[in-house]
Protein backbone atom coordinates (compact mmCIF):
# COMPACT_ATOMS: atom_id res chain seq x y z
CA UNK A 1 0.00 0.00 0.00
CA UNK A 2 1.79 3.03 -0.97
CA UNK A 3 0.48 6.77 0.13
CA UNK A 4 1.70 9.98 -2.01
CA UNK A 5 2.76 13.03 -0.83
CA UNK A 6 0.24 14.46 -2.36
CA UNK A 7 -2.48 12.17 -0.31
CA UNK A 8 -1.29 13.42 2.93
CA UNK A 9 -1.11 17.20 1.79
CA UNK A 10 -5.22 16.62 0.51
CA UNK A 11 -5.79 15.07 3.87
CA UNK A 12 -4.04 17.73 5.76
CA UNK A 13 -6.18 20.85 4.00
CA UNK A 14 -9.04 18.45 5.36
CA UNK A 15 -8.02 18.28 8.76
CA UNK A 16 -6.46 21.94 8.32
CA UNK A 17 -2.87 20.92 9.17
CA UNK A 18 0.37 22.85 8.09
CA UNK A 19 3.18 20.27 7.50
CA UNK A 20 6.81 20.73 6.90
CA UNK A 21 7.93 18.80 4.23
CA UNK A 22 9.78 16.03 6.10
CA UNK A 23 6.51 15.49 8.05
CA UNK A 24 5.02 14.64 4.66
CA UNK A 25 7.70 11.98 3.90
CA UNK A 26 7.20 10.77 7.67
CA UNK A 27 3.19 10.76 7.76
CA UNK A 28 3.20 8.96 4.13
CA UNK A 29 5.26 6.49 5.54
CA UNK A 30 3.35 5.89 8.63
CA UNK A 31 -0.40 6.31 6.97
CA UNK A 32 0.44 3.47 4.27
CA UNK A 33 1.96 1.10 7.14
CA UNK A 34 -1.19 1.62 9.09
CA UNK A 35 -3.02 0.89 6.24
CA UNK A 36 -1.53 -1.91 5.22
CA UNK A 37 -2.11 -3.48 8.65
CA UNK A 38 -5.71 -2.76 8.18
CA UNK A 39 -5.82 -3.48 4.46
CA UNK A 40 -4.57 -7.76 6.04
CA UNK A 41 -8.76 -7.83 6.36
CA UNK A 42 -9.37 -7.84 2.67
CA UNK A 43 -8.10 -10.83 2.46
CA UNK A 44 -11.22 -12.43 4.82
CA UNK A 45 -14.44 -12.83 3.31
CA UNK A 46 -16.45 -10.84 4.65
CA UNK A 47 -19.91 -10.97 2.37
CA UNK A 48 -22.02 -12.24 5.30
CA UNK A 49 -20.90 -10.10 8.17
CA UNK A 50 -22.64 -7.00 9.45
CA UNK A 51 -20.64 -3.87 8.85
CA UNK A 52 -19.44 -3.28 12.48
CA UNK A 53 -20.07 0.42 13.51
CA UNK A 54 -19.42 0.33 16.96
CA UNK A 55 -17.40 -2.14 19.06
CA UNK A 56 -20.06 -2.21 21.71
CA UNK A 57 -23.06 -4.51 21.34
CA UNK A 58 -25.19 -1.85 22.61
CA UNK A 59 -28.08 0.30 21.17
CA UNK A 60 -31.02 2.68 22.14
CA UNK A 61 -29.24 5.04 25.01
CA UNK A 62 -31.16 7.56 24.78
CA UNK A 63 -32.83 10.36 27.92
CA UNK A 64 -36.16 12.05 27.99
CA UNK A 65 -37.04 15.41 27.03
CA UNK A 66 -36.14 17.36 29.68
CA UNK A 67 -33.96 20.85 29.87
CA UNK A 68 -31.70 21.08 32.79
CA UNK A 69 -31.18 25.04 33.46
CA UNK A 70 -28.09 26.60 32.34
CA UNK A 71 -25.24 26.21 35.03
CA UNK A 72 -24.34 30.48 34.77
CA UNK A 73 -20.52 29.64 36.41
CA UNK A 74 -20.13 27.09 33.68
CA UNK A 75 -21.66 29.32 31.23
CA UNK A 76 -18.71 31.82 32.13
CA UNK A 77 -16.14 28.95 32.08
CA UNK A 78 -16.98 28.30 28.74
CA UNK A 79 -16.70 31.93 27.65
CA UNK A 80 -13.90 32.70 29.05
CA UNK A 81 -12.08 29.36 27.92
CA UNK A 82 -12.79 30.65 24.25
CA UNK A 83 -9.72 32.18 22.47
CA UNK A 84 -11.67 35.49 22.15
CA UNK A 85 -14.60 36.65 23.93
CA UNK A 86 -16.46 39.66 23.30
CA UNK A 87 -19.17 40.21 26.14
CA UNK A 88 -21.87 37.79 25.67
CA UNK A 89 -20.25 35.98 22.42
CA UNK A 90 -17.18 34.25 21.18
CA UNK A 91 -15.55 36.55 19.10
CA UNK A 92 -13.93 35.27 15.67
CA UNK A 93 -12.16 36.37 12.44
CA UNK A 94 -14.90 37.92 10.47
CA UNK A 95 -16.10 34.99 8.42
CA UNK A 96 -18.65 36.19 5.86
CA UNK A 97 -20.55 35.06 2.78
CA UNK B 1 -33.26 27.21 -29.22
CA UNK B 2 -34.16 23.36 -27.80
CA UNK B 3 -37.09 23.07 -25.19
CA UNK B 4 -35.62 23.08 -21.52
CA UNK B 5 -37.71 21.11 -18.44
CA UNK B 6 -36.77 22.02 -14.98
CA UNK B 7 -36.11 19.86 -12.05
CA UNK B 8 -35.68 20.72 -8.88
CA UNK B 9 -35.65 18.62 -5.67
CA UNK B 10 -35.64 20.51 -2.23
CA UNK B 11 -33.86 19.81 1.19
CA UNK B 12 -36.09 20.93 3.91
CA UNK B 13 -34.70 21.57 7.48
CA UNK B 14 -37.41 21.51 9.79
CA UNK B 15 -36.34 22.00 13.48
CA UNK B 16 -38.36 19.42 16.04
CA UNK B 17 -40.67 20.47 18.61
CA UNK B 18 -38.25 19.30 21.39
CA UNK B 19 -38.24 21.55 25.20
CA UNK B 20 -34.45 20.26 24.77
CA UNK B 21 -31.40 20.34 22.47
CA UNK B 22 -30.95 17.00 20.55
CA UNK B 23 -27.80 15.43 22.91
CA UNK B 24 -27.97 17.25 25.75
CA UNK B 25 -30.58 18.79 28.40
CA UNK B 26 -30.34 22.67 27.34
CA UNK B 27 -33.30 24.94 26.42
CA UNK B 28 -34.17 24.94 22.30
CA UNK B 29 -36.13 28.11 23.58
CA UNK B 30 -36.01 30.61 20.40
CA UNK B 31 -34.95 34.64 21.39
CA UNK B 32 -33.05 33.77 24.73
CA UNK B 33 -30.17 35.83 25.35
CA UNK B 34 -27.12 34.80 23.54
CA UNK B 35 -24.85 31.97 25.05
CA UNK B 36 -27.47 31.16 27.68
CA UNK B 37 -28.32 27.85 26.26
CA UNK B 38 -24.99 26.25 26.26
CA UNK B 39 -23.31 23.67 27.77
CA UNK B 40 -20.05 21.36 27.88
CA UNK B 41 -21.73 18.98 25.47
CA UNK B 42 -23.10 21.36 22.66
CA UNK B 43 -19.83 23.64 22.76
CA UNK B 44 -17.95 20.89 21.92
CA UNK B 45 -15.94 20.31 24.99
CA UNK B 46 -13.39 17.53 25.10
CA UNK B 47 -14.49 14.30 26.68
CA UNK B 48 -18.26 14.98 26.70
CA UNK B 49 -20.93 12.47 25.96
CA UNK B 50 -24.06 13.45 23.83
CA UNK B 51 -27.34 11.51 24.97
CA UNK B 52 -29.67 10.71 22.23
CA UNK B 53 -33.02 12.60 22.85
CA UNK B 54 -35.89 10.09 23.01
CA UNK B 55 -39.08 12.69 21.61
CA UNK B 56 -36.48 13.50 18.46
CA UNK B 57 -36.32 10.40 17.69
CA UNK B 58 -39.91 9.65 17.92
CA UNK B 59 -41.00 12.70 15.92
CA UNK B 60 -38.72 12.21 13.31
CA UNK B 61 -40.13 8.55 13.00
CA UNK B 62 -43.76 9.81 13.44
CA UNK B 63 -42.91 12.15 10.30
CA UNK B 64 -41.73 9.05 8.08
CA UNK B 65 -44.87 7.23 9.12
CA UNK B 66 -47.56 10.05 8.16
CA UNK B 67 -45.32 10.60 4.88
CA UNK B 68 -45.62 6.79 3.88
CA UNK B 69 -41.64 5.94 4.46
CA UNK B 70 -39.75 2.87 5.91
CA UNK B 71 -38.20 3.08 8.52
CA UNK B 72 -35.05 1.30 9.25
CA UNK B 73 -34.85 -1.21 12.24
CA UNK B 74 -31.48 0.18 12.56
CA UNK B 75 -30.10 3.53 12.00
CA UNK B 76 -26.50 4.91 12.75
CA UNK B 77 -25.59 8.67 13.87
CA UNK B 78 -22.52 9.76 11.38
CA UNK B 79 -19.84 12.56 11.93
CA UNK B 80 -19.95 15.29 8.97
CA UNK B 81 -16.81 17.02 9.27
CA UNK B 82 -16.18 20.86 8.29
CA UNK B 83 -14.57 23.65 9.66
CA UNK B 84 -16.99 26.47 10.44
CA UNK B 85 -17.14 28.80 13.40
CA UNK B 86 -20.63 28.21 14.07
CA UNK B 87 -19.76 24.59 14.33
CA UNK B 88 -17.95 24.21 17.89
CA UNK B 89 -16.84 20.61 17.24
CA UNK B 90 -15.89 20.82 13.86
CA UNK B 91 -18.01 18.31 12.76
CA UNK B 92 -22.02 17.62 12.89
CA UNK B 93 -24.18 14.63 14.04
CA UNK B 94 -25.84 13.75 11.33
CA UNK B 95 -27.31 10.67 9.54
CA UNK B 96 -25.28 9.10 6.24
CA UNK B 97 -25.69 5.84 5.91
CA UNK B 98 -28.87 3.67 7.78
CA UNK B 99 -30.82 7.26 8.21
CA UNK B 100 -33.85 6.56 10.53
CA UNK B 101 -36.61 7.08 7.14
CA UNK B 102 -36.70 6.83 3.46
CA UNK B 103 -38.66 6.45 0.93
CA UNK B 104 -41.72 8.46 1.27
CA UNK B 105 -43.83 10.58 -0.84
CA UNK B 106 -45.84 13.93 -0.84
CA UNK B 107 -49.13 14.57 -3.05
CA UNK B 108 -49.19 17.85 -4.09
CA UNK B 109 -52.11 19.51 -6.67
CA UNK B 110 -50.85 21.90 -9.05
CA UNK B 111 -53.84 23.09 -11.74
CA UNK B 112 -56.03 20.59 -10.82
CA UNK B 113 -53.67 17.79 -11.02
CA UNK B 114 -52.36 15.26 -8.28
CA UNK B 115 -48.83 14.59 -8.52
CA UNK B 116 -46.66 12.29 -6.47
CA UNK B 117 -43.37 13.62 -5.12
CA UNK B 118 -41.02 10.82 -3.65
CA UNK B 119 -39.24 11.81 -0.16
CA UNK B 120 -35.36 9.99 -0.89
CA UNK B 121 -34.91 10.52 3.10
CA UNK B 122 -35.65 11.71 6.19
CA UNK B 123 -32.31 11.49 9.02
CA UNK B 124 -32.28 13.37 12.06
CA UNK B 125 -28.92 15.51 13.09
CA UNK B 126 -28.03 18.75 14.94
CA UNK B 127 -28.15 22.39 14.35
CA UNK B 128 -25.16 24.77 14.35
CA UNK B 129 -24.72 27.83 15.90
CA UNK B 130 -25.51 31.64 14.71
CA UNK B 131 -22.89 34.36 13.46
CA UNK B 132 -23.25 37.74 13.35
CA UNK B 133 -21.25 40.25 10.95
CA UNK B 134 -23.48 43.40 12.38
CA UNK B 135 -24.38 44.79 15.71
CA UNK B 136 -27.57 46.93 14.08
CA UNK B 137 -26.18 49.07 11.34
CA UNK B 138 -22.63 48.88 12.26
CA UNK B 139 -20.77 46.17 10.42
CA UNK B 140 -18.32 44.71 12.51
CA UNK B 141 -14.58 43.62 11.22
CA UNK B 142 -15.17 40.48 13.05
CA UNK B 143 -17.94 37.80 13.75
CA UNK B 144 -19.46 36.84 16.95
CA UNK B 145 -20.69 33.25 17.88
CA UNK B 146 -24.04 32.45 19.47
CA UNK B 147 -24.03 29.50 20.39
CA UNK B 148 -27.61 29.02 21.57
CA UNK B 149 -29.21 27.15 18.66
CA UNK B 150 -26.37 24.65 18.22
CA UNK B 151 -27.40 20.93 18.71
CA UNK B 152 -31.18 21.44 18.46
CA UNK B 153 -33.05 18.99 16.70
CA UNK B 154 -33.61 19.08 13.07
CA UNK B 155 -34.75 16.73 10.50
CA UNK B 156 -34.00 16.97 7.35
CA UNK B 157 -36.56 15.96 4.53
CA UNK B 158 -34.79 15.35 1.13
CA UNK B 159 -36.95 15.00 -1.76
CA UNK B 160 -36.43 13.33 -5.01
CA UNK B 161 -35.84 15.75 -8.24
CA UNK B 162 -39.41 15.30 -8.91
CA UNK B 163 -40.25 18.47 -8.92
CA UNK B 164 -40.68 20.53 -12.51
CA UNK B 165 -41.20 24.11 -11.72
CA UNK B 166 -41.18 27.09 -9.03
CA UNK B 167 -45.01 26.34 -8.29
CA UNK B 168 -44.75 22.40 -8.04
CA UNK B 169 -41.94 23.37 -5.57
CA UNK B 170 -43.95 26.11 -3.59
CA UNK B 171 -46.66 23.39 -3.50
CA UNK B 172 -44.85 20.66 -1.99
CA UNK B 173 -43.43 22.80 0.64
CA UNK B 174 -46.83 24.19 1.62
CA UNK B 175 -48.43 20.52 1.96
CA UNK B 176 -44.98 19.56 3.54
CA UNK B 177 -45.07 22.23 6.17
CA UNK B 178 -49.26 21.76 6.22
CA UNK B 179 -48.39 18.02 7.37
CA UNK B 180 -45.85 18.57 10.16
CA UNK B 181 -47.84 21.23 12.05
CA UNK B 182 -50.77 18.41 11.98
CA UNK B 183 -48.59 16.19 13.03
CA UNK B 184 -47.31 18.74 15.77
CA UNK B 185 -43.38 17.81 15.15
CA UNK B 186 -42.61 21.30 14.09
CA UNK B 187 -43.56 24.85 14.75
CA UNK B 188 -42.65 25.18 10.95
CA UNK B 189 -42.16 29.14 11.72
CA UNK B 190 -39.81 29.86 8.72
CA UNK B 191 -38.80 33.78 9.87
CA UNK B 192 -37.45 32.02 13.08
CA UNK B 193 -35.63 29.55 10.69
CA UNK B 194 -37.29 26.66 12.37
CA UNK B 195 -38.47 25.65 8.87
CA UNK B 196 -35.69 25.97 5.71
CA UNK B 197 -35.31 25.30 2.36
CA UNK B 198 -32.57 24.82 0.05
CA UNK B 199 -32.94 23.92 -3.80
CA UNK B 200 -30.81 21.83 -5.84
CA UNK B 201 -32.22 23.07 -9.69
CA UNK B 202 -30.85 21.86 -13.07
CA UNK B 203 -32.10 21.90 -16.40
CA UNK B 204 -32.38 19.57 -19.44
CA UNK B 205 -33.53 19.09 -23.20
CA UNK B 206 -37.19 17.67 -23.02
CA UNK B 207 -36.66 14.27 -23.24
CA UNK B 208 -33.01 13.30 -21.86
CA UNK B 209 -33.39 11.24 -19.15
CA UNK B 210 -29.71 12.18 -17.78
CA UNK B 211 -29.82 14.92 -15.10
CA UNK B 212 -28.34 18.24 -15.96
CA UNK B 213 -25.59 19.73 -13.82
CA UNK B 214 -27.03 21.50 -10.65
CA UNK B 215 -26.74 24.19 -8.33
CA UNK B 216 -27.65 24.45 -4.87
CA UNK B 217 -29.63 27.67 -4.02
CA UNK B 218 -29.38 28.46 -0.18
CA UNK B 219 -31.01 31.12 1.75
CA UNK B 220 -34.49 31.44 0.76
CA UNK B 221 -36.52 32.37 3.51
CA UNK B 222 -39.36 32.62 2.64
CA UNK B 223 -41.91 30.71 -0.08
CA UNK B 224 -42.21 33.36 -2.14
CA UNK B 225 -38.19 33.44 -1.98
CA UNK B 226 -38.00 30.11 -2.90
CA UNK B 227 -40.29 30.71 -6.31
CA UNK B 228 -38.50 33.81 -7.06
CA UNK B 229 -35.41 31.97 -6.46
CA UNK B 230 -36.12 28.85 -8.75
CA UNK B 231 -37.42 30.62 -11.09
CA UNK B 232 -34.50 33.15 -11.47
CA UNK B 233 -32.31 30.16 -11.45
CA UNK B 234 -33.34 28.58 -14.68
CA UNK B 235 -33.28 31.46 -16.23
CA UNK B 236 -29.84 31.98 -15.67
CA UNK B 237 -28.59 28.43 -16.76
CA UNK B 238 -30.95 28.70 -19.97
CA UNK B 239 -29.20 31.66 -20.40
CA UNK B 240 -25.81 30.36 -19.97
CA UNK B 241 -26.72 27.33 -22.30
CA UNK B 242 -28.21 29.55 -25.13
CA UNK B 243 -24.91 32.36 -25.00
CA UNK B 244 -22.82 28.37 -25.37
CA UNK B 245 -21.33 27.91 -21.77
CA UNK B 246 -22.01 25.29 -19.12
CA UNK B 247 -23.46 25.16 -15.65
CA UNK B 248 -20.56 24.57 -12.94
CA UNK B 249 -21.51 22.86 -9.87
CA UNK B 250 -21.55 25.34 -7.06
CA UNK B 251 -23.97 26.49 -3.65
CA UNK B 252 -25.34 29.77 -4.69
CA UNK B 253 -27.19 32.33 -1.97
CA UNK B 254 -30.44 33.33 -2.70
CA UNK B 255 -30.34 37.75 -1.97
CA UNK B 256 -34.08 38.90 -0.90
CA UNK B 257 -33.59 42.58 -1.70
CA UNK B 258 -32.29 42.35 -4.91
CA UNK B 259 -34.01 39.19 -6.28
CA UNK B 260 -30.42 37.78 -7.57
CA UNK B 261 -28.33 35.34 -5.96
CA UNK B 262 -24.10 34.95 -6.25
CA UNK B 263 -22.09 32.35 -6.07
CA UNK B 264 -20.58 30.68 -2.89
CA UNK B 265 -17.04 31.12 -3.76
CA UNK B 266 -15.37 29.54 -0.14
CA UNK B 267 -17.71 26.23 -0.70
CA UNK B 268 -16.68 25.73 -4.47
CA UNK B 269 -14.17 23.07 -3.36
CA UNK B 270 -15.30 19.90 -3.76
CA UNK B 271 -17.09 19.10 -0.13
CA UNK B 272 -15.08 15.84 1.07
CA UNK B 273 -16.84 15.66 4.85
CA UNK B 274 -15.02 12.26 5.95
CA UNK B 275 -18.55 10.77 7.01
CA UNK B 276 -18.05 7.44 9.61
CA UNK B 277 -20.07 6.41 12.21
CA UNK B 278 -19.73 8.62 15.28
CA UNK B 279 -18.61 6.34 18.06
CA UNK B 280 -20.46 8.40 20.90
CA UNK B 281 -23.29 7.65 19.93
CA UNK B 282 -24.69 3.47 19.92
CA UNK B 283 -27.27 2.42 16.82
CA UNK B 284 -31.32 3.50 17.46
CA UNK B 285 -32.83 -0.11 16.85
CA UNK B 286 -36.81 0.50 16.52
CA UNK B 287 -39.26 -2.71 16.81
CA UNK B 288 -42.25 -3.05 15.12
CA UNK B 289 -44.14 -2.67 19.04
CA UNK B 290 -42.93 1.10 18.83
CA UNK B 291 -43.80 2.04 15.11
CA UNK B 292 -47.25 0.20 15.97
CA UNK B 293 -47.38 2.75 19.34
CA UNK B 294 -46.74 5.66 17.28
CA UNK B 295 -49.07 4.95 14.56
CA UNK B 296 -51.67 4.50 16.51
CA UNK B 297 -50.86 7.88 17.55
CA UNK B 298 -50.97 9.31 13.77
CA UNK B 299 -53.30 12.78 13.88
CA UNK B 300 -55.90 13.05 11.60
CA UNK B 301 -54.10 14.54 8.28
CA UNK B 302 -54.77 17.20 5.89
CA UNK B 303 -55.79 14.96 3.12
CA UNK B 304 -58.29 13.17 5.64
CA UNK B 305 -59.72 16.34 7.30
CA UNK B 306 -60.56 17.84 4.00
CA UNK B 307 -62.55 15.29 2.75
CA UNK B 308 -64.55 14.48 6.46
CA UNK B 309 -65.15 18.34 5.68
CA UNK B 310 -66.26 17.41 2.10
CA UNK B 311 -67.97 14.12 2.85
CA UNK B 312 -69.56 14.82 6.54
CA UNK B 313 -70.27 18.63 6.33
CA UNK B 314 -71.06 19.11 2.61
CA UNK B 315 -68.57 21.58 2.22
CA UNK B 316 -67.42 22.49 -1.47
CA UNK B 317 -63.81 20.71 -2.26
CA UNK B 318 -62.56 24.14 -2.67
CA UNK B 319 -63.77 25.61 0.85
CA UNK B 320 -62.60 22.65 3.03
CA UNK B 321 -59.44 22.94 0.83
CA UNK B 322 -58.59 26.06 2.04
CA UNK B 323 -59.43 25.54 5.48
CA UNK B 324 -57.73 22.45 6.19
CA UNK B 325 -54.45 23.66 4.52
CA UNK B 326 -53.36 25.44 7.78
CA UNK B 327 -53.88 23.39 10.85
CA UNK B 328 -54.40 26.36 13.20
CA UNK B 329 -57.46 27.35 10.64
CA UNK B 330 -58.89 24.16 10.49
CA UNK B 331 -59.23 24.24 14.48
CA UNK B 332 -60.49 27.62 14.49
CA UNK B 333 -62.83 26.34 11.68
CA UNK B 334 -64.21 23.36 13.81
CA UNK B 335 -64.32 25.34 17.41
CA UNK B 336 -66.56 27.96 15.48
CA UNK B 337 -68.93 25.41 14.18
CA UNK B 338 -69.45 24.37 17.86
CA UNK B 339 -71.59 27.42 18.11
CA UNK B 340 -72.44 28.11 14.52
CA UNK B 341 -75.17 25.88 15.59
CA UNK B 342 -72.97 22.97 12.85
CA UNK B 343 -71.63 19.63 13.21
CA UNK B 344 -69.57 18.89 16.80
CA UNK B 345 -65.74 17.99 15.80
CA UNK B 346 -65.23 14.15 14.84
CA UNK B 347 -69.09 13.53 14.85
CA UNK B 348 -69.47 11.40 11.68
CA UNK B 349 -73.04 10.37 11.26
CA UNK B 350 -74.93 12.51 8.71
CA UNK B 351 -75.98 16.12 9.64
CA UNK B 352 -79.41 17.21 9.39
CA UNK B 353 -79.68 20.22 6.97
CA UNK B 354 -79.66 22.68 9.43
CA UNK B 355 -75.76 21.63 10.12
CA UNK B 356 -75.19 21.69 6.42
CA UNK B 357 -76.24 24.70 6.18
CA UNK B 358 -74.41 26.21 9.85
CA UNK B 359 -71.26 24.56 8.25
CA UNK B 360 -71.37 25.85 4.82
CA UNK B 361 -72.35 29.36 6.15
CA UNK B 362 -69.61 29.46 8.52
CA UNK B 363 -67.25 28.63 5.60
CA UNK B 364 -68.04 31.57 3.56
CA UNK B 365 -67.67 34.13 6.47
CA UNK B 366 -64.58 32.39 7.84
CA UNK B 367 -62.75 32.46 4.32
CA UNK B 368 -64.49 35.83 2.79
CA UNK B 369 -65.11 37.98 6.24
CA UNK B 370 -62.35 36.33 8.70
CA UNK B 371 -59.39 35.51 6.59
CA UNK B 372 -59.49 38.40 4.15
CA UNK B 373 -59.24 41.12 7.12
CA UNK B 374 -56.42 38.73 8.58
CA UNK B 375 -54.52 39.21 5.67
CA UNK B 376 -55.12 42.70 5.07
CA UNK B 377 -54.00 43.52 8.49
CA UNK B 378 -50.69 40.95 8.47
CA UNK B 379 -52.33 38.66 11.05
CA UNK B 380 -52.60 34.50 11.27
CA UNK B 381 -55.69 33.19 12.47
CA UNK B 382 -54.18 32.54 16.03
CA UNK B 383 -53.78 36.09 16.24
CA UNK B 384 -57.35 36.48 15.02
CA UNK B 385 -58.96 39.74 17.23
CA UNK B 386 -62.05 37.19 16.75
CA UNK B 387 -62.09 34.47 18.89
CA UNK B 388 -63.66 31.28 17.18
CA UNK B 389 -66.73 31.06 19.77
CA UNK B 390 -67.75 34.42 18.75
CA UNK B 391 -67.79 33.82 14.64
CA UNK B 392 -69.65 30.97 15.58
CA UNK B 393 -72.52 32.81 17.66
CA UNK B 394 -72.58 35.21 14.72
CA UNK B 395 -73.21 32.98 12.18
CA UNK B 396 -75.79 31.29 14.17
CA UNK B 397 -77.40 34.87 14.20
CA UNK B 398 -77.42 35.28 10.70
CA UNK B 399 -78.32 31.63 9.89
CA UNK B 400 -81.44 32.10 12.26
CA UNK B 401 -82.80 35.36 10.74
CA UNK B 402 -82.32 37.43 13.75
CA UNK B 403 -79.52 39.40 11.24
CA UNK B 404 -79.08 39.80 7.80
CA UNK B 405 -76.38 39.27 6.11
CA UNK B 406 -75.52 43.00 5.99
CA UNK B 407 -75.54 43.50 9.53
CA UNK B 408 -73.49 40.65 9.79
CA UNK B 409 -70.73 42.35 8.09
CA UNK B 410 -71.15 45.47 9.85
CA UNK B 411 -70.98 43.28 12.84
CA UNK B 412 -67.97 41.29 12.20
CA UNK B 413 -65.91 44.42 10.75
CA UNK B 414 -66.76 46.11 14.32
CA UNK B 415 -65.67 42.33 15.48
CA UNK B 416 -62.38 42.47 14.17
CA UNK B 417 -61.68 45.87 15.38
CA UNK B 418 -62.87 45.55 18.81
CA UNK B 419 -62.57 42.00 19.44
CA UNK B 420 -66.01 42.35 21.40
CA UNK B 421 -68.50 39.44 21.24
CA UNK B 422 -71.61 40.00 18.32
CA UNK B 423 -74.18 40.29 20.73
CA UNK B 424 -72.98 43.26 22.48
CA UNK B 425 -72.40 45.01 19.23
CA UNK B 426 -75.93 43.88 18.32
CA UNK B 427 -77.03 45.73 21.21
CA UNK B 428 -75.28 48.84 20.97
CA UNK B 429 -76.13 49.35 17.35
CA UNK B 430 -79.41 48.42 17.61
CA UNK B 431 -79.07 45.65 14.61
CA UNK B 432 -81.86 43.71 15.42
CA UNK B 433 -83.46 42.08 12.42
CA UNK B 434 -86.75 42.63 11.81
CA UNK B 435 -88.85 39.20 10.56
CA UNK B 436 -92.05 40.15 12.69
CA UNK B 437 -94.89 40.06 9.77
CA UNK B 438 -97.46 42.33 11.39
CA UNK B 439 -94.75 44.84 12.00
CA UNK B 440 -93.50 44.48 8.40
CA UNK B 441 -96.94 44.49 7.00
CA UNK B 442 -97.42 47.96 9.28
CA UNK B 443 -94.50 49.37 7.11
CA UNK B 444 -95.33 48.03 3.95
CA UNK B 445 -98.64 49.61 4.18
CA UNK B 446 -96.78 52.64 5.34
CA UNK B 447 -94.59 52.33 1.79
CA UNK B 448 -97.62 51.75 -0.18
CA UNK B 449 -99.62 54.72 1.08
CA UNK B 450 -96.85 57.09 0.30
CA UNK B 451 -96.24 55.84 -3.05
CA UNK B 452 -99.39 55.39 -4.92
CA UNK B 453 -97.19 56.09 -8.36
CA UNK B 454 -95.05 52.35 -7.57
CA UNK B 455 -98.15 50.48 -7.38
CA UNK B 456 -99.23 51.45 -10.47
CA UNK B 457 -96.08 51.22 -12.21
CA UNK B 458 -96.04 47.53 -10.58
CA UNK B 459 -99.32 46.45 -11.54
CA UNK B 460 -98.70 47.94 -15.54
CA UNK B 461 -96.29 45.10 -15.15
CA UNK B 462 -92.88 46.51 -14.01
CA UNK B 463 -91.59 44.23 -11.65
CA UNK B 464 -88.90 47.39 -10.86
CA UNK B 465 -91.13 49.42 -9.43
CA UNK B 466 -91.17 46.29 -6.00
CA UNK B 467 -87.45 47.43 -5.51
CA UNK B 468 -88.39 50.69 -4.78
CA UNK B 469 -90.76 49.76 -2.42
CA UNK B 470 -88.66 47.26 -0.86
CA UNK B 471 -86.10 49.97 -0.54
CA UNK B 472 -88.52 52.40 1.20
CA UNK B 473 -89.63 49.76 3.74
CA UNK B 474 -86.08 48.84 4.24
CA UNK B 475 -85.31 52.31 4.89
CA UNK B 476 -88.26 52.83 7.36
CA UNK B 477 -87.23 50.46 9.22
CA UNK B 478 -83.26 51.58 9.48
CA UNK B 479 -82.47 48.23 7.08
CA UNK B 480 -83.87 45.86 10.27
CA UNK B 481 -86.23 44.47 8.33
CA UNK B 482 -85.96 41.20 6.87
CA UNK B 483 -85.30 41.58 3.19
CA UNK B 484 -87.05 38.50 2.21
CA UNK B 485 -90.44 38.89 4.05
CA UNK B 486 -91.05 42.41 2.86
CA UNK B 487 -90.53 40.82 -0.45
CA UNK B 488 -92.98 38.88 0.22
CA UNK B 489 -95.54 40.47 2.35
CA UNK B 490 -95.47 43.83 -0.71
CA UNK B 491 -96.25 41.07 -3.33
CA UNK B 492 -99.77 39.61 -0.87
CA UNK B 493 -100.21 43.19 -0.52
CA UNK B 494 -100.21 44.14 -4.23
CA UNK B 495 -101.87 41.08 -5.73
Amino acid sequence: MEITVKEVDYVARLARLKLSGQEKDVFAGQMASILGYIGQLNTLDTTVVTPTSHALNVSNVMRDDVVRSTDLRQREQLLDNAPERDGDFFRVKKVIE
Amino acid sequence: MSQFETVIGLEVHAQLKTDSKIFCGCSTQYGAPPNTNICPVCTGQPGVLPVLNRKAVSFLVTTGLALGCSINPRSLFARKQYFYPDLPKNYQISQYELPLAERGCVDIVVAGETKRIRVHRIHLEEDAGKLLHAIGARTLDYSLVDLNRTGVPLMEIVSEPDLRSPEEAVAYLTKLKSILEYLGVSDCDMEEGKFRCDANVSIRPVGQKELGTKAEIKNMNSFSGVRDAIAYEVERQKNIIASGGKIVQETRLWNADTKESHSMRSKEEAHDYRYFPDPDLVPIELDERYLDSLRKELPELPEARCARLVGVLGLSAYDAGVITAEKALADYYEEALKTAGGEPHGKTTTPDAAETSAAKMLANWTITELIGRLNTAGKTIVQSPVVPQHLGRLVFLVRTGALSGKMGKTVIEEMFISGRPPEEIIKEKGLVQISDETAIGKLCDEALTESPKAIEEYKAGKERALGALVGLVMKKSKGQANPAAVNKILKEKLS
